[in-house]
């Protein structure tokens, strides 16, 4: 019924804007071609990922939209690419992210400005990749590219310790997925077959069960990430150049999240019980631990990093009480940390493009100077503490619901970050936004200019879209995720 | 109808913020109090058409579907909601004309116009919900504008550090009330008020598995919504916000800290109160709380100089009273003192706020005095609302609170007489703050400079007309309405809405209660008021010696009973030290070194070892590989 190759179409137009940028010869910090050219692949790469859900069909729990090639000249390695409810919001995450971060690239200046965007570029065309691949082997290709272009980003244009960053960043996340490829090629070995769809068919012995589940497991915990597998995220976030940062906190940690419900839940249901109450564990230290981190940091950037530990932590909780209320929850969580993570790491951008540093004592008063800025950031700093109405309570309010009714002592504790996520980002924008001015910034500073407020008033309709009406996105996901619950025997937690 | 009285104050936020600086404040000042009056009028309209129509309720959208969750956007409409929409709207439209002429001087006073609309149309939505997320969503709303409109004045550090702790105090509350709000779900199966009201009596004897005990659910339920209702109502332990709120704009004390948002958390409970019923220990837990808050936060208003923190601690002992009375199951007693106060209230603070606009922006008593008759008008409308405040006979705070303390009286609780003395103390109590705030402020010498004496004025008409309207009801309030919540016709109007407890009701209509217990209330105001005449206005040199000899005993209530030193050294500091903590021990010093920087160290000190045997010699590399083909051959050999 579908005759466009949509997904190949996705994934290969930015390595034609790839192209484009490399044939232009500019040289200078400004490369307005390039930013061009960038701009304009993104925009329709964005524009053309709305086809997806306009075309989707709700009812359907299966992968929609499949194109599959033939890989090696073999019939079961298969390249195949194909988008359900789980992975399509994604997929337009991604494209509306890269998007976002080209437009925020635009009114600046940097060195090799060309190499930077093409970098972006290539991100987009791998996340959709990673997010669109029904296959193993594609999934693994996909996920661990993502790695060379985000490396470049951080180790090229991050700021001081960028080289120590990058690597630890590296190290950390090569560890996981070394594990991960060994458990696909022993189910390659096993079952003959790389196709997602097919193997949920299968069921694995426990005890293999097992083995792959800490494999897959070790890969996705690092990437989401969880405690105490976290310390490479504050790290990378404080290097990474503003876009880097919200690439990595608006979609990469998505992938780890994705990784579970894909593989962990779906493929290895009953490892899954056994592990729960593990990853109760971990998740609720991770939103505790993390907050109080949160509480003292010095930097902004890394306050919003350590909260993105805790907010991931409710993602764990929900997409591992697998039932209906805590996958939505993860998905809509997971969604709208997305967005409001990568508006705060904008707007720490915004700061940080006009002060030269991100230190919280530097600032003072900050809303005498910017008063438009300080409300945009406010609303941003809300939807992460999760006040109702914005996307950030509903996703907090499902997962937590979900556990509730699994476990009630880990939904008791981790409702306590709640509060703790209120005290610290209020105490953030206390610090930097309210009272007297700080006689650090007596120089004469614009406010948000015509890009910025454009882009965080999309930002902003978002967030409350979301949080008033979350069924846009739920009522895609519903079919799919009620397919994996389907499969998940009982659990006793 | 009803939808306009409620989402015209959203329509005025978003007209005063997006037109801010575009149009001239004084049109925008006029549009939203014009918004405002309008849905005052929309909503007695409503009430109106309610006789006619009956009960309704107005599903606007889906919001949260997920498995056999389902929340809708909507509004219900039914008495109860509507008499408080009205409330809210009426109290509302009063301060937003007020406020036009207090922030006259405050360049963002179309902003402040547009948060309290912002605020009005939350604590609308809270009342009017139908469903108790939705609630959730009204009762974050009020903390946020509460929080905003604290911290209005964000120059002040004092009013940015009040903001936030109001915001977490309010966190803490509204922790309880997630856990409740899951637990009514996994009980219940569904959020919907109406549903969960039909539904108490199947569950009352339903236990739920919480941290592996088995709980009474409902007893839990009304346990953890107790705190949340705590934490909005500044019941003692979560109280600590409400005076420090104080450094907020005065519009923004009456609106919020006294006549609607403070009132949510009774209200609440009001609504749920079948629920409540059936949990005696919620019960008991309710009556508790509210009585020490009562006579905590009445003792502390006595030693404190600040006119708004007076009140505000007032309001404190006066929500512990509507408190008292939903632990002895008299809802509609506790929802009458809940309308009453909230106009003598409002009056009170409107009042004050006319007394230190007149002053030059002085909050101190002791730095007042002597000017009753340069603010005549003022002077007698806090009069007026500090006898209706201490239950003089005839005005809405003698109906309202005698009720309560009688009805406590009747109870069948088993500490109901020490519920009881605490109740008639605070009247003690109330009337000596009170008659104190009266003295200080405007009898005596006056003490201020004489700059700001000189400049002491009447507040413009658009300020004073509002205290005469709040006047007015403070009076006639309590008489007229008395009997539609207490006596023969109450079941027949409340109890399809709460809980009525129609036994004692029956006795009290009978009139069984001994006479000495309904003068009581009176006896204690009359000697309040000769002991406060007594104390600071005859012998009022002789005070500095007595405040010698009990120095420690004041010191002690002047410091809020070290309230938030406590809180400081058990909870902040340990918070900050745990962060601490975690951060530079576990994460620096423990994950790192282990992990990837522990990684890299050995990886480096293996190569440093391996380039060690490189030694470039030839008689090392010889005896390298005797060893290894012996131990190559010698295996081979073992093996095979």
């Amino acid at each position: 019924m579908i005759s466009l190759p949509i997904l190949p179409i996705l994934i290969v137009l930015p390595l034609i804007g790839l192209i484009f940028i490399f044939l232009s010869s500019e040289k200078d910090e400004n490369a307005d071609q390039s930013k061009k050219s960038a701009l304009w692949t993104s925009a329709s790469n964005f524009f053309l990922s709305l086809y997806l859900p306009i075309n989707f069909d709700k009812s359907i729990p299966h992968f929609q939209f499949v194109n599959s090639f033939s890989w090696f000249n073999s019939d079961s390695l298969r390249f195949a690419l194909g988008v359900d409810g789980l992975s399509m919001p994604f997929v337009i995450l991604s494209t509306f992210l890269i998007l976002a971060c080209i437009i925020f690239i635009i009114p600046q200046s940097k060195k090799n400005m060309k190499m930077y965007l093409a970098s972006f570029l290539l991100l987009e065309s791998f996340l959709i990749g990673t997010f669109s691949a029904i296959d193993l082997f594609s999934f693994y290709i996909f996920f661990e590219s993502i790695l060379i272009p985000m490396y470049l980003i951080i180790g090229f244009w991050g700021g001081e310790r960028r080289i120590y960053s990058a690597y630890k960043f590296f190290l950390y996340t090569l560890l996981g997925s070394v594990l991960m490829l060994i458990a696909i090629i022993f189910l390659y070995q096993e079952f003959g077959t790389i196709s997602i769809p097919k193997l949920l068919d299968f069921t694995l012995p426990f005890y293999i069960q097992l083995w792959l589940w800490i494999a897959f497991f070790s890969s996705f915990a690092v990437k989401i990430p969880m405690w105490p597998f976290h310390t490479w995220l504050p790290d990378a976030h404080v290097e990474a150049p503003t876009e880097g940062s919200v690439i990595l906190a608006g979609i990469l940690l998505k992938l780890g999240g994705y990784g579970f419900i894909r593989f962990n839940l779906s493929i290895l249901p009953d490892a899954s019980i056994f592990f729960t109450p593990f990853i109760y564990f971990l998740s609720v230290v991770a939103i505790i631990y993390t907050s109080f981190i949160a509480l003292v940091q010095e930097d902004m950037k890394k306050l919003i990093a350590y909260s993105s530990v805790a907010h991931m932590g409710f993602v764990t909780l929900g997409i591992f009480s697998a039932n209906i209320q805590g996958l939505h929850g993860a998905i809509i969580q997971m969604i709208s940390h997305g967005i409001i993570s990568a508006a705060l790491f904008f707007s720490i951008g915004s700061i940080y493009n006009r002060f030269k540093t991100k230190q919280i004592s530097f600032f003072g008063g900050l809303n005498i100077k910017l008063p438009k800025f300080s409300v945009i950031f406010l609303i941003f700093t809300l939807g992460s503490i999760g006040l109702p109405g914005t996307s950030g309570f509903v996703g907090e309010y499902l997962t937590l619901l979900a556990v509730y009714s699994k476990n009630t002592l880990v939904a008791f504790i981790s409702t306590l970050g709640v509060i703790l996520s209120a005290s610290y980002m209020l105490m953030l924008y206390k610090k930097v936004f309210l009272g007297e001015l700080s006689k650090n910034m007596d120089k004469k500073n614009d406010d948000v200019n015509i890009y910025e407020v454009s882009l965080y008033t999309v930002l902003i309709m978002l967030i409350f879209i979301i949080g008033i009406k979350p069924g846009i996105i739920l009522s895609y996901t519903t079919s799919s995720l009620e397919r994996i619950i389907q499969l998940y025997p009982i659990s006793i937690f | 109808m009803f939808l306009l009285s409620i989402f015209l104050p959203l329509l005025s936020y978003f007209i005063c913020v997006f037109f801010f600086g575009l149009i001239k404040d004084k049109v925008l000042s006029f549009v939203s109090c014009f918004l405002m009056i309008s849905s005052t009028l929309f909503s007695i309209i409503s009430l109106i058409l309610l006789q006619i129509n009956g009960d309704q309720s107005y599903v606007l959208t889906n919001w949260i579907s997920s498995g056999s969750l389902n929340i809708d956007w909507s509004l219900n409409l039914n008495l109860l909601t509507a008499s408080m929409v009205i409330m809210v709207n009426f109290i509302s439209s009063i301060i937003h004309i007020y406020s036009v002429g207090y922030m006259s001087k405050d360049s963002r006073k179309s902003i402040f116009m547009g948060y309290l609309g912002l605020f009005t149309f939350f604590m609308l939505f809270l009342v009017s919900s139908s469903n108790l997320i939705q609630l959730f969503v009204g009762w974050e709303g009020v903390g946020l504008t509460s929080y905003l409109l604290i911290g209005f004045w964000s120059y002040k550090e004092e009013a940015n550090k009040a903001s936030l702790k109001a915001f977490i105090a309010n966190r803490v509350g509204d922790f309880g009330l997630l856990i409740s709000l899951f637990t009514i779900f996994i009980v219940f199966g569904t959020i919907n008020i109406n549903e969960i009201l039909l539904l108490v009596n199947s569950h009352s004897q339903s236990y739920f598995n919480f941290f592996g005990f088995q709980v009474h659910s409902i007893t839990l339920i009304v346990t953890t919504m107790f705190i949340g209702c705590m934490g909005k109502s500044a019941q003692f332990g979560l109280h600590v916000w409400l005076p420090d709120a104080m450094e907020g704009p005065t519009p923004v004390s009456a609106l919020i800290h006294a006549a609607t948002m403070v009132t949510a958390g009774v209200f609440l409970l009001i609504l749920m109160s079948p629920l409540i019923e059936v949990s005696d220990f919620g019960k008991k837990l309710i009556l508790i709380v509210g009585s020490i808050t009562c006579l905590f936060a009445s003792c502390v208003a006595i030693f404190q100089n600040d006119i708004k923190r007076i009140i505000a601690y007032s309001t404190c002992s006066q929500l512990g009273y509507m408190f008292m009375a939903v632990g002895v199951s008299a809802y509609s007693v506790a929802y009458f003192h809940l309308l009453s106060h909230a106009f003598f209230k409002a009056l009170l603070f409107l009042a004050a706020g006319s007394v230190i606009h007149s002053m030059s922006d002085e909050q101190n008593i002791k730095k007042m005095g002597g000017i009753y008759n340069r603010i005549p008008l003022t002077y007698t409308s806090m009069l007026i609302g500090s006898f209706a405040l201490m239950g003089l006979p005839f005005l809405s705070g003698y109906y309202s609170k005698d009720l309560i303390l009688e009805f406590i009286f009747l109870s069948e609780m088993s500490f109901k007489f020490i519920a009881f003395f605490i109740g008639i103390f605070g009247v003690l109590l109330t009337t000596i703050y009170s008659s104190r705030l009266l003295i200080y402020v405007f009898h005596g010498q006056n003490r201020s400079d004489e700059k700001v004496f000189a400049h002491i004025h009447e507040s413009p008409l658009i300020m004073v007309l509002p205290l005469v309207i709040l006047a007015f009801f403070s009076i006639f309030f309590g008489m007229y309405f008395y009997s539609s919540f207490v006596g023969p016709s109450l079941e027949e109007i409340w109890s399809k809405f709460m809980f009525v407890n129609s036994e004692t009701n029956q006795i009290y209509s009978l009139g069984n209660i001994p006479n000495i217990i309904k003068k009581l209330p009176l006896f204690m105001i009359i000697t309040g008021l000769i002991l406060s005449f007594l104390i600071y206005f005859k012998f009022s040199k002789s005070l500095p010696v007595i405040k010698q000899r009990l120095h420690l005993i004041i010191t002690f209530f002047y410091r809020k009973c070290f309230i938030d030193e406590l809180y400081q050294m058990i909870l902040i500091k340990p918070c900050i030290y745990l962060g601490r903590g975690f951060w530079k021990s576990i994460d620096m010093d423990l994950i790192d070194n282990l992990g990837p920087n522990g990684i890299s160290r050995l990886v480096n000190s293996f190569g440093l070892m391996v380039s060690k045997l490189q030694s470039g010699y030839l008689y090392h590399y010889v005896l390298s590989v005797v060893i290894g083909l012996t131990l190559f051959i010698s295996i081979y050999i073992y093996i095979f």
